[in-house]
């Protein structure tokens, strides 16, 4: 039997705000002692008060915009009620019915568009450790601002939800809101996957969804290890268990964690410790001026701009910082555009040590040439020539990328650097003279 | 006089004239709490060493000129609110052993007023309750007759300050937590408008009814303690920047003209006679000081212990669920039965498929009560009413009936659903000899004018002024 696979995503970004979502602790957690960024709020203790991190509300509401979200004029932030030991108040603040950000879409390459289901807005929770018998809880990440990204089941292949990860990973960095380090677990990935008859429309009657991901390489292969089982599974006639599966990196292979009940029961219900957001109009026009430009709107500026092709331009805007070093140079040189482009993507330049001024002389340098007169050049050619029979016979039966090797002969003779295609006309020239 | 009977403003009085320093003062307290708090179990933690050492440093700073506020006042707080470094239980075993770490607001306000913390007062159980018969560490009695409850939830702060083992009080109302056991033990107490006073630091029953208020021998100390304790706070969320008036500056204002709204649905049905009688003498002072009586209604009465029985114990159920067993060195068999039967509620109604039915409907029952008080104070500035259906009970009379016990919130609790502030004060007793209270109710940040009111009229009474025979 054909099937095509349904699947969504659930991402999860920690934002790089400098303090947590609801207490001033630092939410640079990161290889930091144990419990040493905490506070009465972040540690839940009773009678402490959450109040929230606006810059973390700005920048998730951000995210929504980039991702083409409609932003409600109102919303909320509810209580999703679960007992977990990394979990310091009994209960995680999120948000339920009225997240930030609604119904957005993201574009793939391919034309295809994926539909962005929800942005909201929640706070991370503590970190357990196991050492022998000992469970163990770190604070320092409990609170720090995490935005959920949910998109509509609208992929069909791994290929897909790869790019499209890829593409939420550069709008997030363009943005400067998140890191977005998988090894790290700033980015979290959840897909659920399942299979439909080829043949049919409506979504299947169930849906697993894998956790313990941290890499874009490994979800590719967990969709494909999932598309694989659930395919056996159904051509025996069963249906695949509703349930949570974790991906094991060393046996690459999925196992089953826990089969989830029907619909969970959260016990959402509006946080009553922070009041209802109401934003007008004025001010998210405020927030979407703040915005960068974004790598789609990047890409096509530099295709048009710098007339340069699709390749280098998509190389040049896949980091905001490469972007804003290739402008820098463009700005600062008569340098044709496309030659800085060239220079930048061949020598893979550290833009962290060359300064933009710097390498527009690198590059003046490496193209200036000597002028050779058209007589000593020729004689110089026809030695190369006569010395290397066997790539002259080799361009002759149509090996046309000799030529090079026989362009680098006369300069190496020469030992002057000349320019690369008037030795290579002027050969060419001869080369087809003699017959 | 004893120096413990003293309200703030005569023991300030006191300290600025040198009449006695704040050692002698915490000391009459200290003493009067060793006296009596065996027999009332008002106290549940007593800081006797930390408040003389605080006393002795009062005195010095009295003698430099110091002028805070409060400075060599003591005090005692419902154990609710988080002190660091003194135990603090919610009237919880959960909680027995618990040292916080962190100062809450309110407290924090108080200490740098110059105030003395002389302990921590007993109370039903995350203030589950109306008697403090809920507290894991045992009832307190009342000090008008040991046979019957101080009321509750802060029925240890009102016992205490009744016996004048503390000069002032600081409750915590979410249902009528400070104002039920006020009027059981003819204490005035304000409960406050929702957003006045920050809740940071005090453990949490219904985060969206909580509401932290004072508790006094006088309209005048409650008005002076909230000018020290009301305002913004930037730790606190639901908090409101408004500005806090000088409470104290309105007290004198005469009340003539003054609207007293009395909605019939508060005197009806299961209304005590003698409660009625005693809140009629009231009235009659009242309008002999120039306040005209009009007729009222709030036609969402009978909702209200129903809303509030939903709406309280789902956010409970949800507050609770940090004391999990893992940390705090108790686990959640040591939680109470009350507690747990709120948390069952709680998490009944919020379960998915009752959510519509119970929790949501419950809010939306809330904004007609609150819409049925803003109509209300369209054709009034004031709302009077009883505080309690009944003077105080008996120990153990309603213990069985859990839903006799909630009824006893009946004309209290719809005061938090609305977040409108409410001042409790004594206007009388029983034939017992057992306290009766009235409440006077005001729109939102109307503080100003119910302590206006409650001013006068105590003036004129001089109810609060009648102490127990302990």
């Amino acid at each position: 039997m054909k099937y095509t696979p349904v699947i969504g995503l659930e991402i999860h970004v920690e934002l790089k705000t400098k303090s947590k979502m609801f207490c001033g602790c630092s939410a640079d957690y990161f290889g930091q002692k144990p419990n040493t960024h905490t506070c009465p709020v972040c540690l839940g203790l009773p009678g402490a008060l959450p109040v929230p991190n606006q810059q973390a509300i700005d920048w998730c509401v951000m995210i929504g915009m980039a991702l083409n979200c409609e932003i409600p004029l109102f919303s909320k932030f509810d209580r999703k009620n679960y007992f977990y030991p990394d979990l310091a108040k009994g209960y995680q603040i999120s948000q339920y019915d009225q997240p930030f950000c609604l119904k957005g879409s993201i574009k793939l390459s391919n034309g295809k568009t994926i539909g962005i289901t929800r942005v909201h807005m929640e706070e991370d929770t503590a970190k357990l450790m196991h050492e022998g018998k000992d469970s163990l809880v770190d604070f320092n990440r409990s609170g720090v601002p995490l935005v959920e990204i949910v998109t509509e089941p609208d992929f069909d292949n791994a290929a897909d939800v790869k790019e499209y990860l890829q593409k939420l990973q550069q709008i997030v960095r363009y943005l400067n809101v998140a890191n977005a380090d998988m090894e790290k677990g700033d980015m979290r990935l959840e897909p659920n996957i399942s299979l439909r008859k080829e043949d049919e429309k409506y979504l299947p009657k169930y849906k697993v969804e894998v956790k313990n991901i941290n890499s874009f390489r490994f979800v590719e292969k967990t969709i494909e290890y999932e598309i694989t089982r659930q395919t056996e599974i159904l051509d025996s006639g069963k249906l695949p268990a509703q349930e949570t599966r974790g991906w094991d990196e060393k046996k690459q292979i999925t196992y089953s964690q826990r089969t989830k009940e029907e619909a969970n029961e959260y016990r959402y219900f509006p946080e009553p410790d922070i009041p209802p957001l109401r934003w007008n109009k004025s001010s998210i026009r405020q927030l979407a001026k703040q915005m960068p430009e974004l790598p789609d709107a990047k890409l096509k500026r530099f295709q048009k701009e710098y007339d340069l092709p699709i390749y280098d331009a998509e190389i040049l805007t896949r980091e905001k910082s490469m972007a804003d070093y290739f402008e820098e140079c463009v700005k600062v040189s008569t340098l044709q555009p496309k030659s800085i482009a060239n220079y930048i993507i061949n020598k893979k330049i550290n833009i962290e040590e060359v300064l933009p001024a710097m390498l527009v002389k690198q590059i003046i340098q490496s193209t200036q040439t000597a002028t050779v007169d058209d007589e000593s050049l020729g004689k110089i050619i026809d030695e190369v020539i006569s010395e290397n029979q066997k790539a002259v016979e080799d361009f002759k039966n149509g090996k046309e990328t000799v030529i090079m090797f026989l362009v680098g002969q006369v300069m190496k003779k020469s030992k002057q650097k000349l320019d690369a295609n008037i030795v290579k006309t002027l050969l060419i020239k001869k080369l087809n003279s003699y017959g | 006089m004893n120096l413990n009977q003293l309200t703030i403003s005569e023991a300030k009085e006191g300290l600025k004239e040198k009449k006695f320093s704040s050692v002698e003062l915490t000391k009459a307290c200290l003493l009067q709490i060793e006296k009596h708090n065996k027999e009332l179990n008002a106290f549940l933690t007593i800081c006797k060493d930390k408040a003389l050492a605080a006393a002795k440093k009062a005195d010095e700073k009295l003698k430099n000129g110091d002028t805070s506020p409060l400075l060599g006042i003591p005090f005692s707080m419902k154990d609710v609110y988080s002190t660091k470094n003194v135990r603090t239980t919610a009237g919880s075993k959960v909680l027995d052993n618990y040292i916080p770490p962190y100062n809450a607001t309110v407290y924090q306000k108080l200490v740098n007023a110059g105030a003395i913390l002389l302990g921590k007062t007993n109370c039903d159980a995350w203030g589950h309750g109306g008697s403090t018969e809920n507290s894991d560490f045992g009832v307190t009695k009342n000090p008008w007759n040991k046979d019957y409850v101080a009321g509750g939830s802060s029925g240890g702060s009102t016992a205490a300050l009744a016996s004048d083992m503390t000069i002032f009080e600081i409750g915590e109302d979410t249902g009528g937590s400070i104002r039920l056991p006020a009027s059981f033990c003819s204490t005035v107490g304000l409960k406050v408008t929702y957003g006045r006073v920050s809740r940071y630091g005090a453990i949490a029953y219904a985060s969206s009814l909580d509401t932290m208020g004072p508790i006094t021998k006088s309209v005048e100390d409650a008005a002076y303690l909230l000018e020290i304790i009301a305002g913004g706070d930037e730790k606190d969320a639901t908090s409101s920047p408004r500005n806090v008036p000088l409470y104290t500056k309105h007290l004198t204002n005469n009340i003539r003209g003054l609207r007293i709204g009395l909605p019939k649905e508060f005197f009806g049905k299961g209304l005590d006679i003698e409660v009625k009688q005693t809140i009629d003498e009231a009235i009659k002072t009242l309008t002999s000081q120039g306040a005209e009586i009009v007729d009222a209604s709030i036609p969402s009465v009978e909702y209200g212990i129903a809303t509030y029985y939903i709406i309280a114990p789902s956010e409970t159920s949800s507050n609770l669920a940090r004391y999990d067993g893992i940390r705090y060195g108790n686990k959640r068999s040591s939680f109470g039965d009350e507690a747990k039967r709120r948390i069952m509620i709680g998490t009944y109604a919020l379960s998915a498929g009752y959510y519509d039915a119970y929790y949501k409907k419950a809010m939306q029952v809330r904004t007609m009560i609150k819409n049925d008080f803003t109509k209300a104070f369209e054709k009034c500035d004031v709302i009077l009413s009883p505080v309690s259906p009944t003077p105080p009970f008996k120990i153990g009379e309603k213990t069985d009936d859990p839903l006799q016990m909630y009824l006893v919130d009946i004309y209290t609790v719809l005061i938090n659903l609305a977040g409108v502030p409410s001042l409790a004060l004594p206007c009388g007793f029983s034939k017992n000899n057992l306290p009766i209270g009235m409440q006077l109710i005001g729109p939102q940040f109307s503080e100003d004018k119910i302590l206006n009111a409650g001013y006068q009229f105590e003036q004129a009474t001089k109810w609060h002024k009648q102490k127990p025979n302990l």
